[in-house]
C-alpha cells in the first residue's frame, strides 16, 4: 500500500508549470498545422498551375476529337486518349482487382505460415518495382510474342502495377475486422470461406474501396509501362488487339512538342486526367460507401465500449 | 495450495440416472503452451441451466469453447478428451465441426452483432448462409427468435436499422436471437451479461429461465448471484481444474470442498 506521506511525496514529482505546458501545447499545434500547410501548398500550386496553363485548351472539341496533324493549324483534341485511359482502367481493374482481393484474402486469412510470409514479401517487392521494368517485361512477354502493341498488353502491365497495392490494402483492412465477428460467424455454423466473403469482407469494405481507388489513381497516371505496350495512337480504339492512346502518354507527347499550342494542350490533358481520377474516386466512394462511413465509426464505438 | 488442489478428487455430486444432453470427458486444453483446462469431465443435463463459476483465468471460457469446437480455432491450441452430444463424439473424425456448431449455439461476452447488417439480417444470416432460401420461413424464424430474446417489441418497427444502432443490452439480446435462429439444441453463454447494466442483465436472466424449457444451457459467469438465480447446476473451476460440480443450491449452501466454500463466500476470486 502507498501511505499518505508517500502520496504527498509522489505528487511533488509532478510538474506543475502549467504556463510552459500550455505554450508547448500551442507550439505542437502550430507545428502540426504548418506541416499541413507545407503539404497542401504544392498540391494547390500544381492544381492552379495545371489549370491556368491548360484552361485555354479546354473545349468540347478538345475532349472529343482526335489529335490533328503535328504542326498543322488544326490542333484537334485528346478524345482517343480519354477513351483509352478509361478502357485501360476498366480492363486492368477487371484483372487486377479480383486477383488482388483474392490474394489479400489469402494473406490475411490463410497466410499465417511460411508460404504466406514469402508471398507477402515478394508482393511488397513488386509494389516497389520501377514500373518501366514491368513495361519492358510485358513488352517481351506479350508484345514480342504476339507481334503487336495492344490494349491487352497495356492492361496486363497496369494490372501488375495495381495488384500489389490492392493485395496489401485488402490484407490490412481484413485484419482490422475484429476476430469476434469471425467467431460469431463460426459459432453459427457458417463455413470459413463464407464467413470471410460475407461477414469479414463486408466489414472491411471501406478499406477495400480505398485500396482499389488508390491503385486506380496510380495506374491512371502511369506512363512508363504504356510506352512499351500500347504505343499510343491518334485514332479511337480499333479493337483490343491494336494500339491505343492514353492520357499520360498523350501529355508526354504533347508537352515534348516544340509548339506552344501543343504544350498548352498538354496542360489541358493533364487537367483532364486529374479531374478524371478525382471523379472516379468521388463516384466510387459515393456508390459503395454511402452508408458505410458509419461502419468505421461503429467499429470505433465498439472498441471504446470494451 | 495448488498441491492439494490437483490432488483433490473430482467430485460429481449430481444425481445419477438423469438424461444428459452433453457430456465432456477428460477435456484438457491449452493454447500457446499454457494449459488452461486440466482433465475436466462434466455432464450437462437436458433442459437445465448449468453455470460455470471460478476466478478469472481458471479456464471456464476455454472449457466452454471446447464444447462447440471453437477452441481449435485459436492459434496454437491443443485439446485432448471427448465431447459427446447425444452420445455422439464431436471430435470424431467422421463429424464435421460445422454441423455441430449449428447444434450448439454460442453467445459471447461482448455483444458482437455483425456491423454491416441490419437487425433483421443479423438474425437471418445464420439461416441464409446455411442455405435456407424460403423467405417466409426466414421471416417466421426472425420474429420468433427476437420474441424469444425478448427484443421483438423494442425493434419490430425498425428491423431494417443497423444492428449496431441498438444499445449494448439490446445488442446482446440480438446476438442471443441470432444464436437461437439456427435452432440449436445447446446454448453456450460466455458471461453474456458482464457488459450490461442491471436492467439488461435482469432481462437476459429472465430470458434464460424461459429458454431453459427447450434448451440445454451452459453459462459462464463471474457473478455468483447470477449463478444462484439462473442455474440448476454449478461447476466451480480453479486453476484449470473442476473442483466441485453439483446442484447449485448445494454448491452455494453446503460446498464439500474447502476452496469452493472460500470462493462462494467471496473470500477470494
Amino acid at each position: 500500500m502507498i501511505t499518505v506521506e508517500q502520496r504527498t511525496e509522489f505528487r511533488k514529482h509532478f510538474r506543475y508549470n502549467v504556463g510552459r505546458r500550455l505554450i508547448l501545447d500551442k507550439a505542437v499545434k502550430c507545428i502540426v498545422f504548418l506541416c499541413v500547410v507545407v503539404a497542401v501548398v504544392p498540391l494547390v500550386a500544381i492544381l492552379v498551375n495545371v489549370f491556368s496553363n491548360g484552361a485555354a485548351a479546354l473545349s468540347w472539341n478538345f475532349l472529343t476529337e482526335i489529335p490533328g496533324a503535328v504542326g498543322s493549324n488544326d490542333l484537334g483534341g485528346i478524345g482517343p486518349a480519354i477513351q483509352g485511359t478509361l478502357v485501360l482502367i476498366g480492363l486492368s481493374s477487371l484483372i487486377g482487382v479480383p486477383v488482388g482481393i483474392m490474394g489479400g484474402i489469402f494473406l490475411s486469412e490463410y497466410g499465417n505460415n511460411r508460404y504466406g510470409r514469402t508471398v507477402r514479401f515478394f508482393n511488397d517487392v513488386l509494389a516497389e518495382f520501377p514500373t518501366i521494368v514491368i513495361g519492358v517485361f510485358t513488352f517481351i512477354l506479350i508484345v514480342l510474342t504476339v507481334g503487336t502493341f495492344s490494349v491487352w498488353a497495356g492492361s496486363f502491365a497496369l494490372s501488375i502495377v495495381m495488384l500489389p497495392i490492392v493485395m496489401r490494402t485488402t490484407e490490412e483492412s481484413l485484419k482490422l475486422v475484429p476476430v469476434t465477428y469471425r467467431e460469431a460467424g463460426y459459432a453459427l455454423g457458417i463455413r470459413r470461406w463464407r464467413v470471410v466473403f460475407t461477414i469479414v469482407l463486408s466489414g472491411a469494405k471501406s478499406g477495400l474501396v480505398t485500396g482499389i481507388l488508390l491503385s486506380v489513381a496510380r495506374i491512371a497516371g502511369e506512363t512508363a509501362p504504356l510506352v512499351f505496350t500500347i504505343l499510343g495512337s491518334s485514332q479511337f480504339i480499333q479493337g483490343l488487339n491494336g494500339p491505343i492512346d492514353a492520357l499520360p502518354l498523350r501529355i508526354w507527347r504533347l508537352s515534348s512538342l516544340p509548339y506552344d499550342s501543343s504544350v498548352t494542350q498538354g496542360w489541358g490533358a493533364a487537367f483532364v486526367l486529374i479531374i478524371l481520377v478525382l471523379s472516379i474516386n468521388i463516384g466510387v466512394r459515393y456508390l459503395f460507401l454511402r452508408r458505410k462511413g458509419q461502419t468505421i465509426l461503429k467499429f470505433k464505438r465498439l472498441g471504446s465500449m470494451s | 495450495m495448488m498441491e492439494t488442489m490437483t490432488k483433490t478428487p473430482l467430485k460429481d455430486n449430481s444425481t445419477e440416472d438423469i438424461q444428459y444432453k452433453l457430456i465432456a470427458e477428460n477435456i484438457s486444453a491449452s493454447y500457446d503452451g499454457i494449459v488452461a483446462v486440466k482433465n475436466v469431465s462434466m455432464k450437462f443435463r437436458d433442459k437445465a441451466v448449468t453455470a460455470l463459476i471460478g476466478p478469472s483465468g481458471c479456464g471456464k471460457t476455454t472449457f466452454l469453447r471446447c464444447l462447440n469446437r471453437m477452441h481449435e480455432l485459436t492459434k496454437n491450441a491443443t485439446l485432448t478428451g471427448r465431447v459427446l452430444l447425444d452420445g455422439e463424439d464431436l471430435y470424431s473424425n467422421k463429424v464435421d465441426p460445422i454441423i455441430n456448431r449449428r447444434k450448439i449455439g454460442m453467445v459471447f461476452q461482448k455483444p458482437n452483432p455483425f456491423p454491416t447488417m441490419s437487425i433483421y439480417d443479423n438474425v437471418a444470416c445464420g439461416l441464409k448462409l446455411n442455405g435456407v432460401k424460403d423467405k417466409k420461413i426466414i421471416d417466421e424464424v426472425v420474429e420468433g427468435c427476437l420474441k424469444m430474446a425478448s427484443l421483438w417489441n423494442e425493434v419490430k418497427g425498425d428491423l431494417k436499422k443497423p444492428g449496431m444502432s441498438l444499445s449494448g443490452g439490446q445488442q446482446q439480446r440480438l446476438c442471443i436471437a441470432r444464436a437461437l435462429a439456427i435452432q440449436p439444441e445447446v446454448l453456450l453463454m460466455d458471461e453474456p451479461a458482464s457488459a450490461l447494466d442491471p436492467i439488461a442483465t435482469q432481462k437476459i436472466e429472465e430470458m434464460i429461465q424461459e429458454l431453459k424449457k427447450e434448451y440445454t444451457i451452459i453459462i459462464v459467469t463471474h457473478n455468483m448471484q447470477q449463478a444462484t438465480r439462473v442455474s440448476d447446476y454449478t461447476g466451480f473451476m480453479y486453476l484449470g481444474d473442476l473442483v466441485e460440480f453439483g446442484e447449485t443450491k448445494q454448491i452455494f449452501e453446503n460446498p464439500r470442498n474447502e476452496i469452493t466454500a472460500k470462493y462462494v463466500q467471496g473470500q477470494f476470486g
